[in-house]
């Protein structure tokens, strides 16, 4: 009996150990930023190009820090969401808009409304490079004391907002952040 | 179709030679060498089964300048990869650092070899014991019965 049980035990063990890989997203690759300072910005601001932001200035609050490019298609879906919570919370979006064409960036703004409180050049895609960027669109949440706590690789989505962001938000809250 | 086929080819081989790295300029060939040899082991994590020097992608591009730049600048080899390590963790790494969570993947295969290779020896000890027949008291007796009758 048991020389036919141990196999099958084995074999169910590796089924569902390859399951489990195989339904990893490998796109997700875990950030080594998350609970460590926000890297510097230190680039112009869209609108107001003389002026530059630094990560100094995002600090006293939460803040998303979103990067995001006229040219990338999964950000238009993600706009909506950005727009969505803008409008129902106060948190601070900050744009990092990266490798874009500046009227680009303005005219998609134009056209789909601006969730952004402020927004990041990245015209070389340093900044990226400085933050651990690999594709667009990718968002940080940092909590007030400028950590960043959170990463999402791809769209946000209003489910993500819900179970993630939110929660964390108020743990800031009532950590006395 | 063929013609297609040969334009595809073609393309193919034209997209390769974008990748060069050659395409940056170096005092000598060591550095040259070097570059590449980086490269190689570094991991593009757009494309991800390719390595910074074979990846086309955008981010691998920006990536090889950075480490071209990092090299002019008199950075160590290993000073190049923390650097990456630090903002896109150990995944850029082709081959993995050896620590706790990565000791599965390091030792893993050795210790599944020794492991296999452990039932093997019980289960041939077994069925060696199997075939030396082992006879109860009450068949011995029966046994030298049987021969004696026979004398």
């Amino acid at each position: 009996m048991l020389r036919y049980t141990i196999p099958l035990i084995v074999f169910i063990g590796l089924v569902l150990f390859f399951a489990d890989g195989l339904q990893r997203d490998p796109r997700q690759v875990p950030s080594p930023f998350i609970d460590k300072p926000a890297p510097e910005l230190g680039v112009p601001r869209l609108k107001t190009p003389d002026q530059e932001i630094y990560r100094s200035d995002l600090l006293g609050k939460p803040a998303l820090i979103n990067v995001w490019a006229s040219w990338c298609v999964a950000c238009r879906a993600e706009h909506e969401v950005l727009l969505r919570l803008a409008r129902e919370t106060q948190l601070p979006i900050i744009g990092l808009n990266y490798k874009d064409k500046r009227e680009a960036a303005l005219q998609w703004l134009a056209n789909l409304g601006d969730p952004y409180t402020t927004i990041a050049v990245d015209a070389d895609g340093q900044v990226g490079i400085e933050w651990g960027v690999y594709g667009v669109p990718e968002s940080f949440l940092l909590d007030p004391q400028g950590v960043i706590r959170y990463k999402q690789i791809g769209p946000l989505t209003w489910k993500v907002v819900e179970e993630e962001l939110i929660p964390l938000i108020q743990s800031f809250e009532t950590q006395g952040g | 179709m063929i013609r297609r086929l040969l334009l595809v080819i073609t393309l193919m081989g034209t997209q390769a030679f974008a990748a060069d790295p050659a395409i940056f300029e170096f005092d000598d060939p060591t550095q040259a060498a070097r570059f590449q040899q980086l490269a190689e082991e570094l991991r593009c994590l757009v494309c991800q089964n390719q390595s910074l020097a074979d990846s086309h992608a955008d981010l691998a591009g920006d990536l090889r300048r950075e480490i071209h730049q990092k090299m002019q600048e008199g950075a160590t080899n290993e000073e190049i990869v923390d650097f990456l390590v630090q903002r896109y963790g150990d995944f850029v790494l082709y081959r993995p650092p050896i620590r706790p969570t990565t000791y599965l993947l390091w030792f893993g295969p050795a210790l599944l070899l020794v492991l296999g290779f452990g039932v093997f020896i019980v289960s041939m000890r077994r069925r060696n014991q199997s075939l030396t027949p082992t006879l109860s008291e009450a068949e011995h007796r029966r046994m030298a019965k049987l021969l004696e009758e026979e004398d």
